[in-house]
């Protein structure tokens, strides 16, 4: 088995084997491709590999306009800016234009940590989301990853993807297969389902062991695609276990418990809640520290599910 | 005390900041010190006792990642206590990578994203005119963050009301993250740029405390239009074997880099007044 790798590390070989098959991918950066390692790719595919420098906005425009001349950009800055950044020039000139444009955001929510309020994105998944005809993903580790990015050149219109850039351990066996509009089944379970994405799956599965003492079985459904959401998965698990929790590193407004909710609403087949940041900005600190602050831990899931099960 | 002995003071409270974190913005925090040692040191009216005085001239980091060598001053100045600077970074700290006007005295406006802190210095500098005072407003910006589309709608604006009370600085130390400026993004000549737009405009070399202060005084006799200093700086600035590195952005220390630090920070603690 390979070791995991960082996922930026897997951004950088896998754009490297891409880029060298073929030749109308365009990487754009704004000035974080070392952030990335992009900067780390072979020199002699230089030409298409642009740093425009910090002007999130305008490398949105270009990508916009790369497609049009043929080519298929895959654009990379921080999550907050080539979300809340430039995010009419994603909304227009990508969105609405219907251009095919893959856009990575890097340390969504609290993985940005030590960048702190400025450079933390509570909204992104919520900002994309909400453009019609849009691919939202969230990346639960590097198997995943490489498996996205190598279907990548078949997606159409706007991508949205979401990482953490270092440190994400090892989910997925290495011959896992992923589809869009599908969600995995991480573990099986009768009492409660708990659907997460990126760094609250290691939570849920630290949950799902402490809910296990109190008697209780919980599925586990990683929901890398939130959208478009796998509705089939999402009803059969909402009969099956009649409680749905959500866990996300976002705002509960707009992310995967707005998606999944939405998803499930008109059906009254669930009882559904969800852990999330609520009504905050973000803050410098470490991981530990930020997932206590914004109540993004194992304890907090299993107090939601408790909740609704201690009767 | 002497404006060079401040600067030093600066670089080596930064230093010792950064070093005790492990980790930090150095290049863009260590190129910045004279000027706040000028700013902060003659010519801002302040009042570390009463941060948010009426009077007081105001000063926008729009390259909010230089937060520790602004911190530094401040502390010095009094407006929080040194101690405080340990907790750079730390969970649930009021000294945070990026400046925050909300959790730290003596700080005017929330920087961090980059081109937006030079728009919010203009408004200030022209909510003053309208209200008919006389503070000033400094700002300083990075050449990278001049890549931002927003600072060139900020100079239009600054032109157009005639903010005379507006002085920007272009900490000009030729990189960015990623690496050299002209390699990545940008090799247009400032001033002819900020000339066009209709700015007074001087070029100094930005380690020079007189230099930066002569320009001011000559900022601040300047009427009907803003002016802009461009400051000729080297990124990493006092720290012999970092500077103008690319890599110097954003450090973490080697042990091999600790023993750089420590020799650095003994030399300017023999140069303390
Ligand atoms: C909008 C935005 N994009 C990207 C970044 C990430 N970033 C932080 S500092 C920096 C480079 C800044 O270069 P420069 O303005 O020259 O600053 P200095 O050299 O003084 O450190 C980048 C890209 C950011 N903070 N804001
Ligand atoms: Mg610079």
């Amino acid at each position: 088995m390979k070791p995991p790798r960082d996922l930026r590390v897997v951004y950088q070989e896998t754009m490297h084997e891409l880029l060298g098959q073929n030749p109308d991918i365009v990487l754009l950066e704004a000035d974080l491709s070392s952030a990335i390692t992009t900067n780390k790719i072979d020199a002699r595919f230089s030409n298409r590999i642009i740093n425009c420098g910090i002007q999130e906005a305008n490398m949105m425009g270009v990508a916009a306009g790369l497609n049009v001349s043929g080519l298929k950009p895959y654009v990379h800055s921080f999550a907050p800016f080539v979300s809340r950044r430039a995010y009419d020039q994603v909304f227009l000139s990508i969105g609405y234009a219907k251009r095919d444009v893959f856009i990575l955001g890097s340390d969504g929510g609290i993985s940005t940590e030590h960048n702190g309020g400025t450079h933390m994105s509570f909204e992104d998944i919520a900002l994309m989301r909400a453009i019609p005809g849009s691919t939202v993903l969230e990346m639960s580790d590097d198997i995943m990853f490489e498996h996205i990015l190598k279907q990548s050149l078949s997606f159409k219109g706007l991508t949205y993807v979401r990482i953490k850039r270092r440190g994400m351990k090892r989910l997925y066996p290495e011959d896992a297969t992923f589809e869009i509009g599908k969600g995995n089944v991480i573990k099986d379970g009768c009492d409660a389902t708990i659907i997460a994405t990126g760094i609250m799956l290691e939570e849920v599965l630290n949950a799902h062991e402490q809910l296990k003492a109190h008697g209780i079985d919980a599925a586990i459904i990683d929901m890398f695609s939130i959208k478009p959401i796998d509705k089939s998965l999402l009803f059969q698990y909402a009969e099956k276990t009649g409680l749905i929790i959500t866990a996300e590193n976002h705002n509960l407004v707009g992310g995967l418990f707005s998606a999944v909710t939405e998803a499930l609403s008109p059906h009254k087949i669930a009882i559904i809640d969800g852990i999330g940041v609520k009504e905050s900005f973000g803050q410098v600190g470490l991981t530990p520290y930020l997932k206590e602050t914004y109540h993004l831990t194992a304890e907090a899931i299993v107090k939601k599910v408790l909740s609704y099960k201690n009767h | 005390m002497k404006l060079e002995h401040f600067a030093n003071d600066i670089r080596l409270t930064t230093l010792e900041m950064l070093k005790h974190k492990t980790f930090g913005h150095l290049g863009g925090s260590m190129s910045i010190v004279e000027t706040l040692s000028v700013l902060y040191g003659k010519h801002m009216r302040v009042d570390p006792q009463n941060p948010t005085d009426p009077l007081r001239d105001y000063f926008v980091l729009s390259k909010g990642h230089a937060g520790p060598a602004l911190y530094a001053t401040l502390a010095l100045k009094g407006f929080f206590d040194k101690s405080l600077l340990k907790t750079l970074n730390d969970d649930n700290t009021t000294l945070p990578s990026n400046c925050d006007m909300n959790i730290t005295k003596g700080i005017d406006m929330t920087t961090g994203s980059l081109g937006q802190g030079f728009s919010a210095a203009v408004g200030i500098a022209k909510g003053l005119q309208i209200q008919n005072k006389n503070n000033h407003v400094y700002v300083i910006v990075g050449d990278g963050e001049l890549n931002e589309g927003q600072c060139y709608e900020a100079m239009m604006f600054a032109v157009k009301h005639k903010l005379h009370n507006l002085t920007v600085f272009i900490d000009d130390n030729k990189l960015q993250l990623d690496g050299f400026r002209t390699d990545i993004s940008d090799t247009a000549d400032f001033k002819q740029r900020f000339n066009a737009f209709g700015f007074h405009t001087q070029t100094i070399n930005g380690h020079d405390v007189h230099a930066i202060d002569s320009a001011i005084n000559e900022a601040k006799n300047t009427k009907g239009k803003p002016t802009v200093i461009i400051l000729d700086t080297i990124k990493g600035k006092g720290i012999k074997a970092f500077e103008n590195r690319a890599d110097n952005h954003h450090m973490r220390f080697s042990d091999h880099d600790n023993t750089i630090l420590e020799e650095t920070i003994k030399a300017l603690k023999e140069g303390q007044s």
